[in-house]
């Protein structure tokens, strides 16, 4: 994989050490995590955990293999998903405190339904099904490259830390992300796909550049939640929530890519989306999320935070590419930022 | 692939679809079989899937009408 541009200082020491022009990380000033604010926009701290996560996956030109386990670059890592984390407590604090327990209240499959549908959470959706022009529509396939191409994947990482009941859930929702036992129905290769019939590039990780820091928080909110054992009641919360949000926005995605006339290959991702995640937030809300705090009653609210930290980061992703659109401006970063390389 | 007779499982959500695990094809009310392709899938309850027999979400329109009038009282 390419070394990305770097935004800032951690992200020109992570992408030295990445593309093997220095060993080792030099020492940097992380902001106190009593003072995260701003975490989820900052360009520079979201690209450096993009990297950092990328790790599990590729390696990038130049790059040993070996620096997936480098302690020093974990370390940065666990610094780096601190203050995101502590960005995302701050943020969703009322959100997941309007979400707990009562007694005799609903049960926690139908509180978190019901967070999901306080958010308004149109997102781009609404724009793409009436009046988003086709250059409109492939910006908003290269946002989603960021999760799309790599459908599930963060997820998976999670599961070999569930009880034995929310397994058999998530193993009956990754049977059908992963193409239900067919190779060509798997929904990253459906996504590729409507990415190529877009004229786009749908190798993992070729549009980094051009993404703003809302948009790599997407996917780096699923590998802090995944890859850490102590926050996995966290990663199933924000799978249900992201499951939750799909089914409409996907119709809406699919109207508007009819609207266009857009390859029937677009159509098709989205469509398959429109069925699959009805089943799949019921899975992951029900059997998942509940069979978590059943076996640990303590990991309600971090489901909860999980969650809402999905709703604030979609919310937090679609705000300025709406704006843009909205301006006839491009919700992408300018390419002049790589012609600096 | 096993010869055995498997059985169908439904699970009922509350407010929701019923989940159908084990079954090969739902047939609607016209006599139209629909072929499953996925280990679970959803059926409608609410009569208001765009997407029959499938549920398509929409059941969860009426509960965010509810929580945005709410929300505005």
């Amino acid at each position: 994989m390419r070394v990305p541009m770097p935004r800032g200082p951690i992200s020109t020491a992570v992408a030295e050490v990445l593309r093997g022009a220095v060993r080792d990380l030099p020492a940097l000033d992380l902001p106190d995590p009593e003072d995260a604010s701003g975490v989820l926009e900052d360009d520079d701290v979201q690209l450096a955990l993009w990297m950092l996560h990328q790790l599990h996956y590729d390696d990038f030109d130049g790059g040993a293999a070996a620096l997936e386990w480098d302690p020093a670059l974990i370390a940065l890592r666990r610094g780096l998903e601190d203050l995101l984390l502590a960005d995302l407590r701050e943020r969703t604090a009322d959100v997941v405190e309007a979400a707990r327990a009562e007694d005799g209240g609903p049960g926690l499959a139908e509180r978190l339904f019901t967070m999901v549908d306080s958010f308004d959470g149109a997102g781009t959706s609404t724009l793409l099904q009436r009046e988003a022009t086709a250059e409109q529509f492939a910006e908003h396939l290269v946002h989603r490259s960021i999760y799309n191409l790599r459908e599930t994947d963060p997820q998976v990482f999670a599961m070999p830390r569930l009880p034995g009941r929310a397994q058999v859930a998530m193993a009956e929702l990754v049977y059908d992300e992963y193409g239900a036992g067919r190779p060509d129905r798997r929904h990253s290769l459906l996504f590729a796909e409507a990415m190529e019939a877009c004229g786009l590039d749908p190798t993992p990780g070729a549009y980094v550049d051009v993404l703003p820091a809302t948009t790599l928080v997407i996917v780096n909110v699923m590998h802090l939640f995944a890859l850490r054992r102590d926050l996995v009641a966290a990663s199933v919360g924000h799978y249900g929530a992201f499951e939750a949000t799909s089914s409409a926005p996907s119709q809406r995605a699919s109207n508007g890519a009819e609207r266009l006339g857009l390859d029937q290959r677009v159509r098709d991702y989205f469509d398959e989306h429109v069925e699959a995640d009805a089943v799949h937030e019921q899975l992951v809300f029900r059997d998942v999320c509940e069979a978590v705090v059943e076996a640990d009653p303590d990991q309600e609210e971090l489901v909860l935070l999980g969650a809402a930290s999905c709703l604030v980061v979609e919310d937090a992703a679609a705000a300025p590419v709406v704006e843009a659109w909205q301006a006839d401006r491009s919700s992408l970063l300018a390419p002049a930022a790589q012609e600096a390389s | 692939m096993t010869e055995r007779t498997k059985s169908v499982r439904l699970t009922p959500c509350p407010d929701g679809p019923i989940l159908v695990r084990g079954a090969d094809e739902v047939v609607d009310e016209d006599g139209v079989a629909h072929p499953v392709t996925r280990a679970v899938v959803a059926l409608c309850r609410c009569d208001m899937s765009q997407r029959m027999p499938w549920c398509d979400g929409t059941h969860r329109a009426a509960a965010r009408a509810r929580i945005n009038r709410e929300a505005k009282q």
